[in-house]
């Protein structure tokens, strides 16, 4: 018979099961009878001749089984199985719980951390074929990727032979003017193709066309998806209008998709071409660009690197006034993009792993513990004519149920945590990683999601498999629960105890190191006093500020008006804010020093006198501070800090040195009055640099930032600070309005660092509590175990303090080498995630000291409850008790 | 009792479609049938008849319906169906060729030993 046949006459037996089962029970009923008949009438009383017969017929309800499972399908009985499963896990609820909660938390964590891991690096860039993307750069001595300029840009662009397209952008901002308001707005300035090299097409309207980046052409503007939709009302009519940019019209010519996002200028509102050239742009020694390039077919980034590398060795001999030892930089846009990101995901997913292997073994030793005490009841079953493989697939199918149950939560809990780490990363972090939106429940991470449980199911299913395979049912059914089996048991679970441990001491080391490094981080030197101090950038537009004068008269103007607030006591202005970056810079020469045309970079920031006095209170080491008459009346003068010192006059007084720019220009000769402690003015994480402060008087801006020092509080001062600006000029841009401490608090490297710490932190709070639980749980079990032997030993006479000892000295073993195995593992973890640590190495006695005095107390703990219980075992009742 | 064998594995199904060839039987003729015609040398579990019957109808080698007993109570009779027969042939030879392998190898054993 066909097997389609023998399919369908199952399929007519599963769906009339009720008429089956009552067939089946007639005829062997009859058969019964007959028999039982036969041997009355041969003379056996009719009770006796009736359990004959049963005798004679074999086990009923066996049978019966067995020809269901003939014309049965396979699913049949595992629905049984699941049947059976359910009860059993709804008899003791506490353990199901437990294990699904547990198995929730691990899958969920390592899920939604994989879903980042996998946006980030599997498809981090929404370009086309992102992977022949390059982020092309300058390189200095001091600067390994540096921003092009214009004119080297240009030439780049024209001579290279590797790159099918190389394009360049800036980040920058303009005074957006809509109606009365004017507001800064984000913004990037792209040379005429870019779009067109990353894969990019406008929604709506057009791209930028070739040539229309050239000095001297319309001003021409394409807007992001959100500005339009949230500045334009998503009109299709706004083609084609102008827009008030820095008081200049801007045609607008397309929008881009919703979905596009440049990391490097992530919030940018507007796209401009470049246009006609900054100030900066006019000269070839000034670096404000940066490229993005498209590789040829068949070119790797080495043979681009070569070939830009070539150029510019070109470009050094031919302009070597402002290219000299100035080369290339070539790397994958997507380095570029998830560079930083990387190690911290790495981290992020090791740690998520190794709570999910924590989790996955406390739910095992649970199982082992369950598979323990259901031992009787295994083999009442086996000795009912259960076979050994229907007894595996019951406990499979317990695991297998468990392992789906602990996913579908996990899922859950994935779609939660992930949720959470949207709105808890820092915004910073946000912008620099656009792929972050694309995180969530998809192919990727339901895969992933799905293997992670697959394997937490086969450890949940063949825990209890590999215990029943050693064990023979008889000896359970007679000795009633203890001997070698119970000690596999005790050996195999304090096994999984010591792995728990030491996962867990690795959590905590790596949260410990990483907790110190951000102390460390948020007390760096800064050099200056942050508290009560107020800062917000300004925006004199070209429009309404034309000339350096216009600027120099606005300084006092705002100073007078904000020191008129309550509490205000004195109102710094600078060219830059402390602990933000190096840039900004100056290339020095020292008079009277020998030089050969290298670029000596120094941060320059111009400040007014009370900026570095009154305000950041610096500390002068020599010589004086600004005065205000450091004007233009007056010769320039300089100030410059300690480092700077340091290295360009060793053991030197600078007070009264000369420092000009790189050709000793008249103009740009000026005087060192005065040296400072150093300020930081780059990252937390880097290392301080030489800096020079100049006047802002002899160097104004119309771009410039505002530090306030208040004798109140300074986040109150922030919203009366900008309504006094704008009340003195509406057209002045102002924006970025933030604490001195938040700024610091705030900076994108702390920020990381705390992000970084906060969930490995989490993760290893988990760790801990898993792994105590587990250890309790081993110790609790061993207790209840050996509870005749304890008995024994005190109807012996050993002192209750001996049995408590016992017990202690069985968890200290445990918990001793899970802590010794821990620290060795963590120094090793250490040093993988040396990028993420900052002044503390990854054998940091401290914290290594502290985590194992913490794991051990919370360990001695989890012991002392079970073994206070041992010590009260009364001898008579344990051993009566078998 | 005492000369009470138990029966190869595989033969039961063997063993009822040979009882079945010469008329329609219940599953309790079938257990009368193999004890008396094996003089009670062979007896069988009586119970393990139902699944091997089971098994004999799904496969399509036997048939059943409901009829009266000559004692008028309703029992479940088992027909041969030709497909039934063909079976029964296959594992007969099959069987056949077991049994002279198993004495040849019982004899062979005896000479040489």
């Amino acid at each position: 018979m066909s097997a389609m046949g023998r399919w369908l006459k199952k399929l007519a037996v599963l769906l009339r099961r009720e008429k089956f089962s009552g067939e089946l029970d007639e005829e062997m009923g009859f058969h019964v009878e007959q028999v039982a008949r036969e041997f009355e009438a041969g003379g056996m009383a009719p009770e006796a001749a009736r359990y004959a017969a049963m005798r004679q017929f074999g086990n009923a309800t066996r049978l019966k089984e067995r020809s269901h499972e003939v014309v049965g399908f396979r699913a049949e009985t595992v629905t049984q199985d699941v049947r059976y499963a359910v009860r059993q896990l709804r008899k003791k609820p506490g353990f199901a719980v437990t294990a699904i909660l547990m198995l929730a938390l691990g899958i969920g964590a390592s899920t939604a951390i994989f879903g980042f891991v996998d946006a980030a690096m599997l498809e981090p860039l929404p370009y086309a074929q992102p992977n022949r993307l390059v982020d092309v750069a300058e390189r200095a001595v001091v600067f390994p990727r540096s921003n092009l300029s214009r004119a080297d840009f240009e030439d780049w662009q024209r001579m290279n032979k590797t790159l099918s397209s190389l394009d360049a952008y800036e980040g920058t901002s303009y005074l957006l003017r809509m109606g009365a308001v004017s507001e800064p707005v984000p913004a990037g300035r792209v040379s005429d193709g870019f779009f067109a090299t990353l894969g990019v097409q406008p929604v709506l309207g057009r791209d930028f066309l070739p040539g229309e980046d050239k000095p001297g052409g319309a001003k021409l503007v394409m807007l992001t998806y959100g500005t339009w939709m949230k500045r334009f009302g998503g009109r299709r009519d706004v083609m084609g209008q102008a827009v008030s940019l820095d008081g200049d019209p801007y045609t607008i010519v397309g929008v881009l998709p919703q979905n596009f996002a440049f990391q490097p200028r992530a919030n940018a509102e507007f796209w401009t071409a470049l246009g006609d050239k900054t100030g900066c742009e006019k000269r070839r020694s000034c670096h404000n660009l940066y490229g993005v390039g498209r590789l040829r077919n068949g070119v790797t980034v080495e043979m681009a690197l070569a070939d830009l590398q070539q150029i510019a060795a070109h470009l050094a001999i031919q302009y070597p006034g402002s290219n000299k030892d100035q080369s290339a930089s070539v790397q994958p846009l997507s380095e570029l993009i998830i560079g930083q990101v990387r190690p911290i995901l790495l981290t992020l997913l090791a740690g998520a792993g190794l709570l999910l292997v924590i989790a996955c073994v406390n739910v095992a030793s649970l199982l082992l513990v369950r598979s323990e005490s259901r031992r009787r009841e295994i083999a009442v079953r086996g000795a009912l004519g259960a076979t050994p493989v229907r007894l595996v697939r019951q406990f499979v199918t317990e695991g297998l149920l468990l392992a789906i149950a602990g996913c579908g939560a996990g899922v859950l809990t994935a779609v939660g945590i992930i949720a959470l780490l949207k709105a808890l990363m820092p915004k910073l972090m946000l912008d620099g990683a656009p792929f972050v939106r694309n995180v969530g429940l998809n192919a990727h991470t339901s895969l992933f999601a799905g293997g992670v449980a697959v394997v937490a199911a086969a450890i949940l299913a063949l825990t209890p498999v590999l215990r029943l395979a050693i064990r023979d049912i008889h000896g359970a059914l007679s000795e009633g629960g203890r001997g070698a089996a119970s000690r596999f048991w005790r050996r195999m679970g304090a096994n999984l105890v010591v792995v728990e441990l030491t996962i867990a001491v690795v959590l905590l080391a790596g949260a410990g190191l990483l907790a110190k490094s951000l102390y460390r981080l948020l007390h760096v030197q800064v050099g200056f006093d942050p508290s009560h101090v107020a800062t917000v950038q300004v925006m004199a537009p070209d429009k309404a500020f034309p000339k350096p004068e216009n600027w120099v008269q606005l300084y006092p103007v705002i100073k007078n008006r904000l020191l008129s607030l309550a509490g205000v006591q004195a109102v710094g202005i600078t060219s830059d804010l402390p602990v933000q970056c190096n840039c900004d810079t100056d290339w020095i020469r020292i008079a009277g020093k020998p030089y050969h045309g290298e670029h000596n970079e120094v941060p320059e920031r111009d400040v007014n006198p009370e900026y570095l006095t009154t305000v950041l209170k610096a500390r002068l080491i020599e010589g004086r501070m600004f005065t205000n008459t450091d004007d233009m009346k007056h010769p320039q003068v300089i100030v410059i800090n300690q480092t700077l010192a340091r290295k360009y006059f060793p053991g030197q007084d600078p007070v009264g040195k000369m420092i000009g720019d790189i050709k000793l220009s008249p103009d740009s000769m000026r005087q060192v009055v005065g040296v400072i402690a150093d300020i930081r003015e780059n990252a937390l994480d880097d290392q301080p640099w030489p800096a020079e402060y100049l006047s802002i008087y002899h160097g104004p801006d119309n771009y410039f930032a505002l530090a306030v020092r208040t004798a109140g509080d300074e986040k109150a001062l922030l919203p009366e600070m900008v309504k006094a600006l704008r009340a003195i000029n509406p057209n002045l841009g102002v924006n970025g309005e933030i604490t001195m401490a938040d700024q610091i608090g705030n900076s994108p490297t702390a920020m990381i660092h705390r992000f970084v710490t906060w969930l490995v932190g989490g993760f290893a709070g988990m760790a801990l509590l898993l792994g105590v639980v587990g250890l309790y749980g081993v110790v609790a079990y061993s207790v209840s175990q050996r509870t005749r032997e304890i008995g024994v030993r005190m109807a012996l006479g050993a002192q209750r303090s001996a049995v408590h000892r016992l017990i202690l000295k069985e968890a200290g073993l445990l918990a001793g080498i899970g802590i010794a195995l821990g620290l060795g593992c963590s120094v090793a973890m250490g040093l993988l995630m040396k990028s993420l640590l900052f002044g503390v190495r990854s054998w940091d006695v401290s914290t290594l000291a502290g985590v194992a005095a913490v794991l051990g107390v919370f360990a001695l703990l989890a012991s002392f409850i079970p073994a206070r219980r041992a010590a009260r075992v009364n001898p008579v009742e344990a051993l009566r008790a078998e | 009792m005492g000369n009470k064998s138990e029966l190869m594995p595989g033969t039961l199904d063997m063993l009822i479609l040979q009882t079945l060839k010469r008329a329609p039987l219940h599953g309790y003729g079938i257990a009368q049938s193999i004890k008396r015609v094996s003089d009670e040398v062979l007896t069988v579990e009586e119970g393990s008849l139902y699944p091997a019957l089971q098994r004999l109808l799904l496969q399509g080698w036997v048939k059943a319906e409901w009829k009266m007993t000559e004692t008028n109570r309703r029992a479940r009779f088992c027909t041969l169906t030709a497909a039934g027969r063909k079976q029964l042939g296959v594992e007969l030879s099959k069987f056949e060729q077991m049994v002279t392998a198993i004495g040849r190898a019982l004899r062979d054993a005896e000479e040489a030993g």
